[in-house]
């Protein structure tokens, strides 16, 4: 008995040990791209760091977040557009993400059914996902332009609207412009991980509700939901964190326009444009933080509702 | 002993021909914009010194939007980048840029006299000339010369007339069946354009320059207010809602089709305007922008566009040389000619093939040379975050989102606070 778990806990710490040797490398790695410029984000967001004289640093402590000077409140934590940025960028995710799983969800169960070319349209709907996204950040600016836009020529032939639409100008457009162009080009993504899901599912669960002549709607919301749920769980997290660091796509249609400024525009546009790299880092850093709750909140949440369906 | 002699030989043409290639030859990188003709017109120059020097030249092109371009510039100094050796830099930057320049006095030997002289002062950063001029710009005023005439309407002189003539013409134009016309276009995209185009409207009404020379914050007064609430009327009622995402190239795209009676731009829009194939070709012209009412003043912000070296290039003296060679009197009138481009040499404003290409020069030499310039040199460094602030508290006056009252009021605050502790 001693004998069996004394060998057990020596294997166990063979492999352990390998574990470790295995993990080193990437480790390394990881902190080297990863970890280092996080830290130095980081100890950024405490000093006075500007692009032009990155040697000249002091470190301000809090200042760049909150700041009390005659009678006023500074700082990040105080700024409209900072608040603005963040307000836009979980509006957007929400929105985005939520059309995605939607549309997502409908193309990967019309593409579970079995047709005949259906490797191809598999291949095809990844079309929009594979194109870079400055490429098609473009693409839509000029199909979306108010003047030669081919979306207000169409829209006005069949006669929807009378004037041209200035979909990336107008205030009450933008975010709507940019969020369609996203859903266009994530759907793909979003349906493709769905449909992994969907393939593994087992058949012997839709033979019996057949069998008992239930709704398919019905077995959709009581079989295939519950069964695809940790799929789901992953693929939301997936668009959720992607959509919450949004930059290329809303920086090529609207540029540094407030309507629909994120937060990495923001972070972008105070490190570059206004070479504060101090406030901008500040930002980054901030943007980390509300990333890291969001994952924990995401996850956590996950997890429960899982546990439940175990009982 | 065969070997040996092989290799002695080859060893011995290899050091011939290494010996005898030109070692003075070197390759310089210039950055252009290209906005209109300014890449084409930066490569004929370009190749033309490299044919006379016998150095290769790499001309790379930049974004037309001037914030774009200096996001890029500013990544590429800070890093040290010896990969371009000349910059355009804009009229606003030497101030945010010039640390990372090289003097470029030794190498001009006093050419830089013939030169306006506001834009040495402008360009000279700490007792350095940092950036020769190469062309000078100031807003002006297209107008479709046909249309005016059609209806029987005069050259607006004031901002509140440009309004309702443009408003008069569209909706004359419209009811002909003409439905794609607009009255109006002009820089109204969140950018430093922007900047411009509303400091014009604010100096116009004689509204300040947003900060004074001394510093303080003097955007929020009465003659700004009166300037930002005709400007707040023109989007839907004149000009097109897309006009608030219209650079220069939008906006001309949209006047030199046909398709907008006035036209808010820079004067290199003349020469395209009246290229062979423009369909508005003859039926243009330009005056000064209008006053502010009837006690205003005709201005134009001061823009245009210097050479500067890197202090990170290889090849500083050569580098050196070929801006001499774009900002001399030779190439500024070539440029003046084909492209309207304003030169930065007095003279060149009494040549008469200048003259000839761009008459407008003439008559309009005050608003070039009094331009009203942005407040880069008070705020330094900062500048780029005034005019941030400024640009898009106008763009939400323009598109509806805020009454001009509050952005005036919400300006003044937002750079009082930002100069708390001086520029």
């Amino acid at each position: 008995m001693s004998v069996a778990a004394a060998s057990a806990s020596e294997l166990t710490r063979a492999r352990v040990r390998s574990a470790w040797i295995f993990l080193t490398p990437m480790m390394i790695v990881l902190a080297l791209v990863a970890g280092w410029p996080l830290i130095r984000t980081i100890y950024f967001a405490f000093t006075d760091a500007n692009l032009s004289a990155l040697d000249n640093t002091r470190f301000i402590g809090l200042a760049n977040f909150l700041e009390y000077y005659e009678g006023e409140w500074y700082g990040l934590l105080v700024d409209p557009d900072w608040w603005n940025a963040v307000w836009n960028t979980i509006w957007f995710t929400v929105v985005s993400v939520a059309l995605e799983t939607v549309f997502g969800m409908i193309v990967a169960l019309t593409l579970n059914t079995a047709f005949k070319g259906r490797g191809y349209l598999r291949a095809a709907i990844l079309i929009p996902w594979a194109i870079p996204t400055i490429v098609s950040a473009k693409m839509w600016g000029w199909m979306l332009h108010d003047q030669f836009g081919i979306l207000n020529e169409i829209l006005m032939g069949i006669g929807i609207i009378s004037q041209p639409i200035a979909w990336t100008a107008s205030p009450d457009t933008a975010m709507w412009a940019v969020i369609m162009v996203d859903v266009w080009k994530t759907t793909p993504f979003m349906a493709l991980l769905i449909l992994a899901g969907l393939q593994i599912l087992p058949t012997d669960c839709y033979e019996a509700a057949k069998v008992d002549g239930i709704h398919p709607v019905r077995v959709f919301f009581k079989v295939t939901l519950p069964l695809i749920r940790p799929a789901l769980v992953v693929a939301l997290i997936f668009r959720g964190l992607d959509a919450l660091r949004i930059f290329d796509l809303i920086y090529v249609l609207t540029s540094n326009s407030r309507e629909t400024m994120t937060m990495s525009v923001y972070a972008r546009q105070q490190l570059v444009d206004f070479q504060e790299v101090g406030y901008g880092s500040a930002a980054s850093t901030m943007l980390f933080m509300i990333i890291a709750v969001l994952v924990v909140l995401t996850l956590t949440v996950g997890k429960v509702r899982l546990g439940e369906d175990a009982k | 002993m065969k070997f040996q002699a092989l290799f002695g030989a080859s060893a011995l043409a290899l050091a011939a021909v290494l010996t005898a290639s030109p070692v003075t030859a070197a390759s310089v990188s210039i950055s252009c914009g290209a906005v209109g003709q300014e890449l084409e017109l930066c490569r004929e120059a370009a190749d033309a010194w490299a044919n006379k020097t016998g150095n290769e030249v790499v001309v790379v092109s930049t974004p037309n939007s001037t914030t774009e371009r200096l996001a890029l510039y500013q990544q590429l100094l800070a890093a040290g980048a010896d990969d371009i050796d000349v910059f355009q830099i804009d009229v606003i930057w030497p101030g945010i840029l010039g640390s990372h320049f090289i003097d470029l006095a030794p190498y001009s030997v006093g050419a830089e006299k013939e030169h306006f002289s506001s834009i040495i002062e402008n360009n000279t950063v700490e007792g350095k000339l940092v950036a020769m001029p190469w062309f000078t710009d100031a807003g002006v005023l297209y107008y479709r010369s046909d249309l005016l005439e059609k209806h029987g309407e005069d050259v607006p002189q004031t901002w509140e007339e440009m309004t309702a003539t443009a408003k008069k013409i569209q909706d004359a134009e419209r009811a002909e069946g003409n439905d794609g016309m607009w009255g109006f276009v002009f820089q109204g995209k969140a950018y430093e354009g922007l900047t411009c185009d509303a400091l014009e409207w604010i100096d116009a009404y004689g509204g300040g320059t947003i900060v004074n020379a001394e510093g303080d914050v003097t955007v929020n007064n009465e003659s700004a207010l009166a300037a930002l609430k005709v400007a707040g009327s023109w989007v839907g009622n004149i000009a097109p809602e897309g006009v608030l995402n219209y650079a220069e190239e939008e906006a001309r795209g949209v006047f030199q089709s046909g398709n907008a009676v006035f036209m808010r731009n820079w004067p290199y829009a003349w020469a395209l305007g009246n290229s062979v194939d423009s369909p508005v070709k003859g039926k243009i012209g330009v005056t000064a922008l209008p006053k502010g009412g009837s006690d205003g003043k005709h201005t134009g912000t001061l823009g245009g566009w210097q050479l500067a070296v890197s202090k990170y290039s290889k090849n500083p003296e050569v580098a050196a040389d070929l801006v001499m060679y774009l900002t001399s009197y030779d190439e500024q009138k070539r440029r003046a000619v084909k492209g309207a481009y304003n030169p930065t040499i007095a003279a060149l404003y009494e040549d008469q093939e200048v003259l000839e290409a761009n008459p407008f020069f003439g008559e309009l030499y005050d608003t070039f040379v009094n331009a009203v310039a942005r407040p880069s040199r008070v705020t330094g460094t900062t500048y780029n975050q005034v005019s941030n602030e400024f640009w898009n508290e106008t763009h939400a006056v323009l598109s509806g989102t805020k009454s001009p009252e509050d952005a005036l009021s919400d300006l003044e605050r937002s750079l009082k606070r930002m100069s708390r502790r001086g520029w």
